[in-house]
């Protein structure tokens, strides 16, 4: 489902950020990735969900080359790619529930289903009370969660979410955890960047560890933490 | 539940939707005024041009030491036998002064004003009548008679009328233009102002023509908007010119016409600014978004 080979990343004539990184996910898994902070998580999904090209090597997403697709096809490859962004990126202008309707309507639709779908998953998040409040007006806690509820609402094939519960609690923490295994369980491919070595104990999948550009693929579970 | 669908990208409320309106407002009220004077010069040089002149003025200058109304029964027994005349009709003197006091003022005509007697002369077609020929005829036998012939002078009006016209036409084109270059620039500023919604979009999939409709829909609303906007201004103009018009009353100032084609007019404008606004809004965001990454 998603491969890279011997991928190298820089930012605009910056230095190279990624070097070599070789790795395959298959369709189903649920990893995490892991590494200090300025290790480069953030960048290599990036890469993933099509922000940026490699700078060298070669990536394949869904079996497409994606050096090699043209600027729509990126677009429809983005569409079965749910991401959660380390900064949410909220419109602003958008009220909770338009937020995470937005992939819903991007990809057309009926309105009528999704009002209803959105409200569903707000209030499964803990924000049934907060559904017309506007970004601005919600904590750092509740604007992951809309952010979360945003890249799920399509049940995207590959869910990218980059350090989704750093500023929640840790029993919220866990019932994301649980969301993102269940959508998981019904077929979602899940990466998940996170420094939460708590999250990775507690609940083990493979992981994949970032050190200053390269990464080491499956370690096993203990060393991580 | 039918609640409505919120603009994606919040163009309403950034500084070139608060303008647009008003720069088209303006547009089409100038647009439209320049075109009711080309359709009004339209039919008014049609009109001057048609004439093929059907009346003649035939004037009598008063000679020394002879009766002027001999002479005016002489001349209407003259204009009597020329074949192609219809119709001759002596314009009482009274009528000649009217004429005159309008450029001198009331009372200002001194009696002893030497003034020709005017004979109104109507022409059946066929007959190649004109000024000219009708002058040389009556010359002859009268002296001190000469023929008026309004064709000329009609001639250089409808020349006139028809630059006007072209004049008129190129006005309306340049307001087009200037109108879609209007569009061009404020979508390319809504579009480098609402980058980062944008950038959204394209993450979470959306595809250029998905992103593009967002400034279609608001450039169609805002061309409409303003479309409707200037023709009202527009028609309130015409109607305030319309009555001003009507209390002249010189047979040659043509009517303001706001029958059937204005009311054409008044839906075609605004229809046809916001279609320009929207492909035009179309096309540039297009165009705009394929160069982002
Ligand atoms: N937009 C950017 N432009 C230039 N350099 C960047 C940018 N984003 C990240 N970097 C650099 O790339 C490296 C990896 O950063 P990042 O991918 O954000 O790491 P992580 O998510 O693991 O904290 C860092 O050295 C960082 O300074
Ligand atoms: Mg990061």
């Amino acid at each position: 489902m998603v491969r890279f080979e011997n991928v190298g990343m820089r930012y605009g004539m910056g230095p190279e950020v990624l070097h070599d990184v070789t790795f395959e996910i298959n369709a189903g898994e649920f990893r995490y990735l892991v590494g200090p902070s300025g290790a480069g998580k953030t960048s290599l999904l990036r890469l993933m969900y099509l922000a940026h090209r490699p700078s060298r090597g070669l990536i394949s997403m869904f079996g497409a080359d994606v050096m090699l697709a043209r600027r729509q096809e990126l677009m429809d490859l983005r569409r079965g790619i749910g991401v959660v962004f380390q900064d949410y990126r909220l419109l602003a202008h958008l009220s909770a529930l338009d937020n995470v309707a937005l992939p819903l309507r991007v990809a057309g639709a009926k309105e009528s289903q999704v009002q209803e779908h959105v409200s569903e998953l707000l209030a499964w998040v803990g924000l049934a009370d907060h559904i017309h409040a506007l970004p601005e007006s919600l904590s750092g806690g509740q604007k992951q969660r809309v952010a979360i509820a945003r890249a799920v609402i399509t049940r995207p094939r590959l869910l990218l979410a980059d350090e989704p519960t750093g500023n929640l609690d840790e029993a919220l923490g866990q019932r994301l955890l649980r969301l993102f295994e269940e959508l998981n369980r019904i077929g979602t491919t899940v990466v998940i960047a996170t420094h939460n070595q708590n999250m990775v104990a507690r609940n083990p999948h493979p992981v994949m560890t970032l050190g200053s550009g390269e990464l080491r693929v499956d370690p096993p579970i203990g060393k991580a933490s | 539940m039918a609640r409505r669908v919120p603009a994606v990208v919040p163009l309403g409320r950034d500084a070139p939707s608060r303008f647009l309106p008003w720069i088209f407002a303006l547009m089409v009220y100038l647009a439209v005024l320049a075109l009711t004077g080309v359709l009004i010069l339209h039919a008014a040089v049609e009109r001057w041009q048609r004439g093929e002149v059907d009346t003649l003025t035939v004037q009598l200058m008063p000679l020394d030491g002879e009766s002027e109304a001999a002479r005016l029964v002489k001349l209407q027994d003259l204009l009597g036998e020329v074949e192609g005349v219809s119709d001759v009709h002596v314009v009482a003197q009274s009528e000649t002064i009217d004429l005159i006091e309008r450029w001198l003022g009331a009372g200002n005509v001194p009696a002893d004003l030497p003034l020709p007697r005017l004979i109104d002369v109507a022409i059946a077609p066929g007959f190649g009548l004109d000024a000219e020929s009708l002058a040389f005829r009556l010359q002859a036998s009268m002296p001190g008679v000469s023929v008026d012939d309004a064709k000329l002078w009609l001639d250089r009006l409808a020349d006139l009328g028809r630059s006007l016209e072209l004049l008129a036409i190129a006005v309306v084109v340049l307001i087009g233009l200037a109108a879609v270059a209007t569009v061009i620039f404020t979508t390319r500023m809504g579009i480098s102002i609402h980058r980062n919604v944008i950038e959204l979009l394209h993450l979470i999939g959306a595809r250029d023509s998905y992103v593009a409709a967002q400034f279609q829909r608001q450039a169609m609303l805002l061309g409409l908007r303003g479309g409707v906007l200037g023709i009202v201004f527009a028609v309130a103009t015409l109607y305030g010119l319309r009555h001003v018009a009507g209390r002249l009353e010189t047979p040659l100032a043509p009517d303001i016409p706001v029958a059937h084609w204005a009311w054409g007019l008044l839906v075609a404008v605004p229809v046809a600014t916001a279609l320009i606004a929207m492909v035009t809004a179309r096309l540039t965001a297009l165009r705009e978004l394929a160069k982002m990454p």
